[in-house]
């Protein structure tokens, strides 16, 4: 089979896995641990979109719950990938697949498709769609941006909807 | 006026049965200590109505033995006067929300003990030792056991065991402690009371009851974690209390304390919670595997379960271990399984008689608590009664302060300010506290103080804090439950955002905040269903739990629309409904209330989010059943539609099925119709007895039967207020389509249609019931269908079939 030396965790890996991520040394460990048993094929990756370990670990990171003191560790360097802001992009990602920064009606056509059972008709899905987006926007695109996303989330609790805690 | 005429008659009933009291002579005395039971004791005192006359000679043809039934009509009387009471307290809803339970039972209480004290009676104390112990303590305990929400008790496991342990012993020590000081200044005149009973009597106070808040609660949509921490307090904390009572009461027979007695103190305390853990576990196993082999006898399958919860209680009771954990861990251990293999009547039953047994016990302990306000001999001292109260509150304020900022760093979900403050202020003292204080032994020679101040303690908690809280939780904003969003962006948003965190939990292998738990959940998969649960093929163990999951659903729904059978539409209503609304859309504010509704309804919910917290007057909200029970049904009508039935024919039988099982559209358009209970009995009868060699197909049809009426009953339920755009979509085709289909031939079909046709019948004027032929070409269908729907994996509910 392939190398697995290849793909065994170096320090050096572990080290900037964890300035970039925020996570410990020993969650880096574990989560390398499942990443492996998940990892079937052995090539280091999962499944065929070639997600690697690091990809893995960034995606995790934003699901990390924001702690304070990193707020104020630095104000000038960019967020870490828990931040809330971080976490609406993810969630906004999951919306907008074709990546232009907008969730077209379709989109949200589709995922609500996805959520929701099959007794709802089209028609009152769609109608549900319209009024989300009548509802989130502002400049009148007929699509929500990622600013009017944000805005529509303020007064939900997001650092505690999208945060898992890790262990250790 | 409908509502105020009831109202008014149920006061009238309530004045008569209070005058009624009044007429009961014959009060009873009994010797509050020792095993001794109520002695009956006769009081030929003023009284018109029972002047007995055993014998006089003259009217041997009527009669009044009094003092045969005594007890037992006295009994009687107080329970129906409180349930009388609780009826009255219903009828508004407001009430109950502003004012907690326990206040209206214990203002009842101090009327009737008004009213007898000056009639100068001795009011019958039910309140001896034994009695509490043994027979009413058992059954609120048990309640509280059974009706937690196991998962999310266990995921919060570490706060909740840690505010109700530590803090309780933290309580009872500091109360304890403060008191023994107070007492040292002479001023107070209470110099007598020793360090062991101060630390007695504090551990009585201590003894927290909140769970009247959860009403309040949940009425107001307080975040859950303080839900799951206030009730798992409550319930720990009991069994803290009634340990320590024990201990202490021990001890107080000495005179000096020595440090030996301390430690031998704490061993004997953790050996006698662990003591008890094991027994209730052993003896909750136990019942399990009983229930795995009472299909037959179904009738008494309630009763093992009573019996073995009551055989834990009393096996620890007599190793002396805590007998309240033994039957809380026994509640929560057996639960599971037991709901898996009892029948559904079984299991309501169950559930309906545990409330019941847990609701007169409280019931009568709080009348009790009114009454001896009032007859009892008090001892008041000014000093001891507000330092008391004093300490009661600094005490718990500052335990849950202390406790919160120690816990908080290890939570994933810190404790805010408000939080504490609820959690602090909502220490409510309840029935264990007043009733150990009464059965307190009587070589303590301060004990008429000692009931006076808990009776003060509890008066003041339950009343004042009681009242103010809901005011006091309106002004402090304290973090809400996020359920009730208000746009339809941030729940759709929400939603998925939930989805996603529990798909990224599931690939990092972690359910929740556990690795135990999904170590132990491997664990019961592969063993302890095996042992526990009544052996089953896989297919239908799914199906035979999921009609039950249905059945309890689609009788949760008709419940609920049965109190409005007027207001439900009629078809005709529905089609015009349809016509009216093709017109452009005007999204009004009742619009986006309907689109609420069908998105809470459709979507796809996660599996931690359906929570359901009881209070001791209701039973559980199970929402989640609901959810899994409409999935389901999604998938196995995708997967039967994919097998060739013509689509709109099965879809809209099943929407035209909804209608005859229950009540609301049937009504208007048949006479006779089916009762829920028939339905019941066909369901029951069709899976339990039969082990046919296809007990697949019979609950796979029923469900098609069943949780459509789920839906629909769900749907007709909200709106009736008019506007019924979701079941429009169905009217139209609801008339035409059932005729045609009963009609088909294909063999599927017409053993389907043989199926289904006694329901559409039913429909019409002429009503047969056809008994239910399984159909056997449906036989194959199942096993490929149930199977491979990912839906279909509940780590609730199923093992994983991998």
């Amino acid at each position: 089979m392939g190398s697995r030396a290849s793909t065994l965790l170096r320090e050096e890996e572990i080290e900037e896995i964890k300035k970039e991520t925020g996570f410990s040394h020993s969650q880096i460990t574990r989560l390398y641990s499942r990443f492996t048993s998940l990892d079937k094929g052995e090539n280091g990756t999962l499944r065929e979109d070639q997600v690697n370990f690091r990809g893995f670990m960034r995606t995790l990171a934003h699901f990390r719950p924001i702690e304070d003191n990193e707020k104020n560790k630095n104000p000038t360097a960019s967020e870490p990938l828990n931040s809330r802001t971080n976490k609406l992009l993810f969630a906004f990602h999951l919306y907008d697949l074709d990546r232009d920064d907008k969730i077209s009606r379709d989109e949200l056509l589709q995922v609500l498709r996805m959520m929701v059972g099959v007794n709802i008709s089209d028609e009152q899905l769609g109608s549900i769609a319209d009024r989300t987006i009548q509802e989130a926007d502002t400049n009148g695109d007929n699509s929500i941006s990622f600013n009017e996303f944000i805005k529509v989330l303020e007064k939900v609790d997001v650092e505690q909807k999208m945060s898992i805690r890790f262990l250790h | 006026m409908d509502v105020g005429i009831t109202r008014r008659g149920v006061l009238f009933i309530i004045l008569t049965a209070l005058s009624l009291l009044h007429g009961l002579r014959g009060e009873v005395l009994p010797q509050p200590n020792g095993g001794v039971t109520i002695i009956p004791h006769i009081n030929p005192e003023d009284d018109p109505q029972a002047s007995l006359e055993p014998t006089k000679g003259n009217s041997a043809l009527f009669k009044l033995n009094y003092p045969r039934i005594q007890i037992p009509l006295e009994i009687t009387l107080w329970m129906l006067l409180a349930s009388f009471a609780k009826i009255g307290f219903n009828m508004y809803h407001k009430i109950t929300i502003w004012v907690p339970e326990t206040c209206l039972l214990i203002t009842l209480g101090l009327i009737v003990g008004s009213i007898m004290y000056f009639a100068n009676e001795e009011p019958p104390a039910v309140h001896t030792n034994t009695v509490f112990f043994l027979y009413m303590l058992p059954p609120i305990v048990l309640e509280s056991g059974y009706f937690i929400p196991i998962r999310h008790l266990f995921e919060n496991i570490g706060t909740v065991v840690w505010f109700a342990l530590v803090g309780t012993l933290w309580n009872s020590f500091g109360i304890g402690i403060s008191l023994f000081a107070i007492c040292q200044i002479d001023a107070f005149g209470v110099h007598d009371i020793s360090l062991q009973e101060n630390l007695l009597f504090a551990s009585i106070i201590s003894a927290v009851d909140p769970v009247a808040m959860l009403n309040l609660f949940e009425d107001v949509s307080v975040n859950e974690q303080l839900c799951i921490v206030v009730l798992g307090e409550s319930i720990f904390s009991d069994v803290v209390t009634v340990v320590l009572y024990n201990m202490f009461n021990f001890q107080a027979k000495k005179e000096v304390v020595k440090a030996t007695d301390v430690l031998l103190g704490i061993a004997e305390f953790l050996e006698v919670v662990f003591g008890g853990l094991i027994f209730g576990i052993v003896f909750g196993f136990v019942a399990a595997f009983t229930t795995r082999f009472t299909s037959k006898v179904r009738e008494i399958e309630p009763l093992f379960i009573f019996m073995f919860s009551y055989l834990a209680y009393l096996i620890a009771e007599l190793f002396s271990m805590s007998s309240v954990t033994a039957i809380v861990m026994c509640a929560i251990t057996m639960k599971y399984y037991v709901e898996e293999n009892v029948s559904q009547r079984s299991c309501t039953t169950l559930r309906h008689v545990i409330k019941m047994l847990a609701s007169i016990s409280e019931t009568l302990i709080f009348f009790f608590l009114g009454i001896a306000t009032i007859t009892t001999e008090h001892e008041w001292n000014w000093g001891y009664i507000l330092f008391t109260l004093l300490f009661a509150f600094v005490w718990r304020g500052l335990g849950v302060l202390v406790l919160t900022l120690i816990m908080n760093p290890f939570r994933t979900i810190p404790f805010t300010f408000q939080d504490q403050f609820a959690l602090a202020y909502c220490g409510l003292r309840g029935a264990i506290s007043f009733a150990l204080a009464f059965t307190l032994p009587d070589f303590i020679g301060r004990k008429n103080l000692f009931v006076t101040t808990t009776i003060a303690l509890i008066l003041v908690t339950v009343f004042i804090q009681g009242i103010t809280m809901r005011p006091l939780i309106g002004l402090i904003n304290i973090r809400k439950t996020n359920r009730n969003l208000y746009t339809i962006n941030a729940e759709i948003h929400c939603r998925l955002m939930d989805h996603t965190v529990a798909g990224i939990e599931d690939i990092c292998g972690q359910y929740g905040h556990f690795y135990w738990k999904d170590k132990f959940m491997r664990f019961n998969d592969r063993i302890l269903r095996k042992i526990l649960i009544r052996d089953r093929r896989a297919e239908s163990s799914i199906l035979a739990l999921y009609k039950k999951l249905e059945l309890q659903n689609a009788m949760l729904i008709l419940d609920v629309v049965s109190g409005d059978i007027s207001a439900a539409p009629s078809i005709i209503s529905l089609y015009e409904e349809k016509k009216s609304s093709s017109k452009p859309n005007k999204l009004l504010a009742v619009e986006v209330k309907k689109m609420h509704d069908i998105l809470s309804k459709n979507m796809y919910k996660i599996r931690q989010q359906a929570v359901s917290f009881t209070s001791k007057h209701a039973l559980p909200n199970d929402s989640q059943p609901r959810e899994i029970v409409i999935r389901r049904h999604n998938s196995i009508r995708r997967s039967l539609q994919s097998h060739g039935f013509h689509r709109a024919g099965v879809s809209t039988i099943h929407k035209y099925h909804s209608l005859p099982a229950g009540k609301s559209l049937g009504s208007k358009l048949s006479p006779g119709r089916r009762s829920h209970a028939d339905v019941q009995e066909n369901m029951s009868e069709v899976v339990y007895p039969s082990r046919t060699p296809s007990p697949g197909p019979a609950p796979l049809s029923s469900p098609l039967r069943e949780v459509p009426s789920v839906h629909d009953r769900g749907k007709s339920g909200r709106t009736r207020h008019g506007m019924s755009r979701t079941s429009s979509s169905y009217s139209d085709s609801h008339v035409p389509a059932p005729r045609r289909h009963s009609k088909s031939s294909t063999s599927d079909k017409n053993s389907a249609g043989n199926f289904r046709e006694p329901h559409h019948k039913a429909e019409e004027p002429e009503q047969q019931q056809r008994p239910l032929s399984p159909p056997t070409a449906w036989a194959a269908e199942p096993k490929d269908n149930v199977t491979q729907h990912p839906l279909l994996r509940q780590p609730q509910w199923n093992p994983k079939k991998m």
